[in-house]
């Protein structure tokens, strides 16, 4: 599924959260949205799962406008996994990866939606755990069950905030690799919030960096990740690496002034 | 080949996980068939069970004829009335209580906790020591009591609806109500007459007594149709306590789903709470107790808690009839007395259950 966010804005009252954005995810593309804290890139994947109205542009999902999707439907095309993803009772892991066949079936779910949960625990290594209290699970293991769910909609477009946030290096990579072979295997279409920038420069295909709520560069990750864009938009220093076609970045000072001018425009 | 076989085992799996869920909720059915015969039997006059079956036999088949044993008098003018009763609240607290949970966010969460209690004891001592009521005649308490109650939940929902409906605006506004509503009835108590306010004071405990045949069967159609509203919203229930933004993005519209359970459940409970007082503990343990048991799936939860609540206040009723025989306590103070040791024993030692 093509995904074209074209000249959205979003705002928070008065206060301009999203200014003018333009970028597009190619079908089976792995998109990662980066930049410094309160530039907008959680904003941006709530808009494109219409979890927040945005106020003027427009986000096309296959050349339809994200708009004119009815809730349900739109449930079966696009995937969403939130920052936080906390039960407050918990359920076991088949339960919950079950409930993202919810936009399928209304009252009962059908031995259908069992057995496409059933192999989509197997496929996520799961299957020792289906019965078991999702709570009780480690963080990289309770991270794969949210995608697992996300995947139970059989969706064209995963949109995934900030899904490597609580593991540790080894579960990202975990998570990262399971993310890229679905685009790749399903053809789905990925946009994900990252911060680590440099799991961002060695599993995606393409990053949009953002700045003060525009984007303030778009490209493969040797494009993006300069010493230039690192120093305005981020205020560090990095020297920036390039191994094997992929780009790694180590920090090596903060530039003050630009640091203090982005803790303004901040407050 | 293998992992064909491999994904049919976990089917499997799953589906004898939930069929065992399902039974131990059909297991309930029973329980409390035998209890609402047992307490129809236990009492300061101890009928055999054959009575009991004899007595229900012919009020089921001819209802004209009048029972003209002590038996038949006893079970068709005090306990059937007075059992029916507690079968009804308990269940309706019972399956609201897990919804409130769920709805609210919040594992302390219960069927009172929009003020309705405290507003339903408000309404009725304003009629009862004041003698100003909306409602006239039959009514003239108990419907005060009952619009008292709507009026705190429409008060907790324009509030907290101006907020997005968030659970934690929900959950401050009805305690800021609670407060609000008790201040008023100390008020109305502090310059009331002294026998009025003995009257008041006593409406407002918990008792299953107050109820006739005319009230059971206003009573009825109210928490048939209210728990069964909230067992056909269970599923999506289930997604809302995935989480607000989860659920929204598989299609659910979220507002709608928690502002309507919440109006359902509370609505009923205001009911209920018209006729019998308030009646604690219940919705706050008879989902935790099915939470332990079965898990946290609504699709089960939801029923099961009704019916657990229903057998726990049938067993404390009998109790509250008993233990003093022949004084009755009211069934307020008997379901905290045994709610609280069990709560703490749950608290103590199910730590996972909180979380």
């Amino acid at each position: 599924m093509k995904i074209n966010v074209a000249h959205l804005c979003f705002s928070y009252g008065d206060k301009p959260i999203l200014k003018d954005i333009n970028f597009q995810v190619s079908q089976g593309e792995v998109v990662c949205i980066v930049g410094p804290n309160g530039s907008g890139k959680s904003t941006l994947i709530k808009c494109m799962a219409s979890l927040l109205r945005f106020h003027s542009g427009s986000i096309f999902f296959d050349g339809k406008a994200s708009t004119d999707f009815r809730s349900m439907e739109r449930a079966k095309h696009i995937g969403y996994m939130p920052q936080t993803a906390s039960l407050c009772f918990s359920t076991t892991v088949f339960e919950t990866v079950l409930m993202g066949r919810r936009p399928y079936s209304s009252w009962r779910s059908s031995t259908k939606d069992v057995h496409i949960v059933a192999d989509i625990l197997k496929q996520m290594d799961l299957e020792e755990n289906a019965l078991h209290n999702v709570n009780c699970l480690s963080g990289g293991q309770q991270q794969r069950v949210f995608i697992a769910r996300a995947l139970a909609q059989e969706p064209k477009a995963l949109l995934l905030d900030e899904p490597t946030s609580a593991l540790d290096i080894a579960h990202q990579m975990d998570t990262m690799d399971t993310v890229c072979n679905l685009a790749r295997t399903r053809q789905i279409s990925v946009a994900m919030v990252l911060h680590d920038l440099n799991l961002a420069a060695r599993y995606a295909d393409r990053i949009v960096m953002l700045f003060r709520g525009s984007v303030h560069a778009q490209g493969s990750p040797q494009e993006v990740f300069t010493s230039n864009n690192m120093e305005t938009v981020y205020g560090v220093t990095a020297s920036i690496q390039n191994n094997n076609n992929t780009v790694s970045i180590l920090p090596v000072a903060r530039c003050g002034s630009t640091q203090q001018a982005s803790e303004k425009t901040r407050g | 080949m293998i992992p064909e076989q491999h994904s049919q085992h976990l089917e499997t799996a799953y589906l004898n996980y939930k069929k065992k869920r399902w039974l131990l909720c059909g297991l309930l059915l029973p329980v409390l068939i035998l209890s609402f015969l047992g307490s129809l039997a236990i009492g300061s006059a101890s009928l055999s069970l054959s009575e009991v079956t004899q007595v229900l036999w012919q009020l089921i088949s001819d209802h004209v004829s009048v029972p003209d044993t002590s038996a038949g008098i006893i079970i068709r003018d005090f306990r059937l009335p007075r059992i029916s009763m507690g079968c009804l609240t308990g269940m309706a607290l019972g399956a609201s209580g897990a919804v409130m949970q769920v709805v609210l966010r919040n594992p302390l969460a219960d069927p009172y906790i929009c003020g309705i209690s405290a507003a339903a004891g408000f309404g009725a001592s304003l009629a009862i020591i004041s003698g100003i009521s909306i409602m006239t005649g039959l009514f003239f308490v108990v419907g005060n009591a009952f619009i008292f109650s709507l009026i705190s939940v429409s008060i907790m929902l324009a509030v907290s609806g101006r907020k997005g409906a968030a659970p934690q605006t929900m959950i401050l506004t009805g305690i800021a109500l609670l407060f609000f509503f008790q201040a008023m009835t100390t008020i109305l108590q502090y310059f009331g007459d002294s026998d009025a306010v003995k009257a008041a004071v006593f409406w407002t405990i918990g008792d299953l007594g107050k109820a006739g045949w005319g009230e059971i069967s206003i009573i009825t159609p109210f928490v048939f149709a209210g728990t069964a509203y909230l067992c056909f919203q269970s599923r999506d229930l289930n997604l809302i306590n995935a989480g607000d933004e989860t659920a929204q993005s598989l299609g659910i519209n979220v507002t709608r789903v928690r502002i309507l359970s919440l109006v359902v459940s509370t609505v009923m409970v205001a009911g209920i709470v018209s006729f019998t007082g308030t009646i604690g503990f219940i919705g706050l343990i008879a989902p935790h107790m099915v939470r332990f048991f079965v898990g946290n799936d609504n699709t089960i939860l939801i029923p099961a808690s009704g019916l657990v609540g229903a057998v726990l206040l049938i067993i404390s009723d009998t109790l509250a009839r008993t233990v003093l025989s022949p004084v009755i306590l009211p069934v307020g103070t008997l379901t905290a007395f045994l709610g609280v040791p069990l709560f703490v024993y749950l608290i103590i030692f199910k730590k996972e259950m909180l979380q």
